[in-house]
């Protein structure tokens, strides 16, 4: 790897809820030794506008909206999710919080980067199409540079990857 | 009619933060003027309201009390530990949190005290909200079928139907539990993707303790066990929610941890001059055209076909303006049929909302002003998830209820 001496690579790490810990391992083990890491998180405003929605429903009620009461919380959880996930880390890196629709704004942030990483989170009990939630799934299809899909837990055994698909018309000749 | 969607528009867009009572008291009062609404009948709708108006404003003082003595942070607490950081867990004691909530303090109580508490909740334990305060939002309707208390259209319903407090429950009791079930089947689906995500965290972290206020509690519990005895004894119900309110402000007055101005400020007395004015505007509405038009609407009777048609109604008139609207227009057209109507007709107006956030006109009107902010709400997940738990739940609560009546008698 010559060019890492001119330049460092960039290494985007997409922290979640409840997965981070694994992009950060996954990018202390697997990612170039030396890099430019970004830690990013992105806060959805989805449950804020549901609980504002919510609110407006009861007509009527004016000043007590609690969708202020919710971004302060969000915010928060925010810095302490990014700041758990650097000090994970261990390496100088940048922090980057954004509040967006979480899979436009990943995939914008990966448009100068050389790797990101991000955590499988969808249904894992039943390892098909629906093991990739909808948000990661639009990264996948969409990233601007190659990406690191870890496993938030242990990889599953090859065991468990369903026989392959019965074909009658083969199978009685 | 145009008068009804300025109020409605008013009340959505609040311009300079003004109280909605500032756009439909004096509506109200135009209309008396204008001679649309006789001022005898006014008073009488006005005398008719006054009442359900004090229940809600005691019920909203006694639920304010139950958070100032901490009651929603001991209920975050006990969240966090019984759930031991597994969302799916957490989302069924959030069910049953957000169900018992909103059946004995209301809807209001739910929105606006439990769904911040049930967020933050999440955030500490990294747990991914969204299904969570989807829970919250959508049980404020759907659970808030089982008590007169639990929304401001039952009340008003419970004070036209003449049904005692006991006898309401108790038909209400199933279409409840049909709706609470619907919904968190559909949520363990719609939401599989995010309830499956999180292994779980070290269980150490952000563990906090906040111990159950036990008197107040108790105080909620005997203004409940209030409600039946009252009814039963014929003196109204609204006594025993005075009651106590008055035990917990009393407390707290005494304790030095609430004033009589922030008692003043949770009663919210504009809010029940905006339901006042509301009242009389749609009496108007509904004098002058609205209700002989849809009188032919409404079936008679109480057969399932029939509840069912009512309820589908009653569910499509609170998503076109609103529900409060929706039962001050259908309430009196439904009481000639019985009580088995206004029942049918409230399972449509508390579960209906769930498919548009405040019915579709408020909803135009806040997308608009949100969009002058620079943001534009995604609708497109609570539409997909409203669509797939409110035909379903409505049609089983109202099989629920009619099995109800026939066995209770209608």
């Amino acid at each position: 790897m010559t060019d890492s001496d001119t330049t460092l690579r960039s290494v985007i790490i997409w922290i979640c809820e409840g997965t981070w810990r694994a992009t950060v391992d996954a990018a202390l083990s697997l990612a170039p030794a030396p890099a430019r890491f970004t830690v990013l998180h992105v806060t959805s405003p989805t449950a804020a506008d549901t609980a504002r929605g919510a609110y407006l429903g009861l007509l009527g009620r004016g000043g007590r909206d609690p969708g202020a009461r919710f971004d302060e919380v969000a915010a928060e959880a925010a810095a302490d999710l990014v700041a758990a996930a650097a000090r994970r880390l261990g390496r100088p890196c940048e922090r980057l919080e954004i509040q967006d629709h979480s899979e436009r704004a990943v995939v914008a942030a990966s448009a100068h980067a050389d790797l990101l990483i991000v955590a499988r989170d969808g249904d894992r009990s039943r390892l098909g199409p629906k093991s990739l939630g909808r948000a990661t799934r639009f990264v996948v299809d969409h990233a601007a540079c190659p990406v690191l899909l870890v496993w938030p837990d242990a990889a599953p055994d090859v065991g468990t990857m369903p026989p392959p698909p019965h074909h009658p018309h083969l199978d009685g000749r | 009619m145009l008068a009804l969607v300025a109020v409605l528009a008013w009340a959505v867009i609040r311009p300079r933060g003004w109280p909605e009572a500032v756009a439909a008291v004096p509506a109200a009062v135009i209309l008396i003027a204008a001679g649309a609404i006789p001022a005898s009948d006014a008073g009488t709708e006005a005398r008719r309201l006054g009442p359900v108006i004090g229940f809600l404003i005691a019920i909203l003082v006694l639920a304010h009390l139950c958070d100032d003595d901490g009651l929603f942070r001991a209920c975050g607490a006990w969240l966090a530990r019984s759930s031991d950081g597994r969302p799916r867990r957490l989302l069924a004691l959030v069910f049953v949190a957000a169900a018992v909530t909103t059946a004995v303090l209301s809807l209001d109580t739910t929105v606006v005290l439990l769904t911040p508490v049930v967020f933050a909740t999440a955030a500490r334990l990294e747990v991914r909200s969204r299904p969570h305060v989807y829970a919250c939002t959508h049980l404020a309707n759907s659970a808030s079928l089982l008590l007169p208390v639990s929304n401001l259209t039952n009340l008003l319903a419970f004070a036209a139907s003449g049904l005692a407090f006991g006898r309401f429950a108790a038909l209400m009791t199933m279409p409840w539990l049909a709706v609470i079930a619907t919904e968190y089947v559909v949520f363990g689906r719609f939401f599989a993707s995010d309830l499956g995500a999180a292994p779980r965290p070290p269980p150490d972290r952000g563990a906090e303790q906040a111990a159950l206020p036990v008197f107040t509690v108790v105080v909620v519990a005997l203004t409940l066990a209030g409600f039946v005895v009252a009814s039963a004894a014929g003196v109204s119900p609204a006594w025993a929610a005075l009651a106590g309110a008055a035990v917990l402000a009393g407390r707290a007055l005494a304790r030095r941890r609430a004033t009589p101005l922030s008692l003043l400020r949770a009663a919210d007395l504009p809010f029940g001059l905006f339901v006042l004015g509301l009242g009389v505007v749609v009496q108007a509405v509904v004098a002058n055209g609205l209700g002989r038009a849809l009188a032919p609407l409404l079936p008679s009777g109480t057969s399932l076909l029939a509840l069912l048609a009512i309820a589908a109604l009653a569910a499509a008139l609170a998503n076109v303006c609103n529900n409060l609207p929706a039962v001050l227009v259908l309430l009196p057209l439904t009481a000639a049929s019985g009580s088995g109507a206004v029942l049918a007709m409230l399972l449509g107006v508390n579960i209906g909302p769930n498919l548009t956030y405040t019915g579709s006109l408020a909803t135009l009107l806040w997308r608009r002003t949100l969009r002058r902010h620079g943001e534009v709400p995604d609708l497109g997940e609570f539409t997909r998830l409203g669509l797939l738990t409110v035909p379903a739940g409505l049609v089983l609560a109202v099989l629920a209820l009619w099995v109800g009546l026939r066995a209770l008698g209608g």
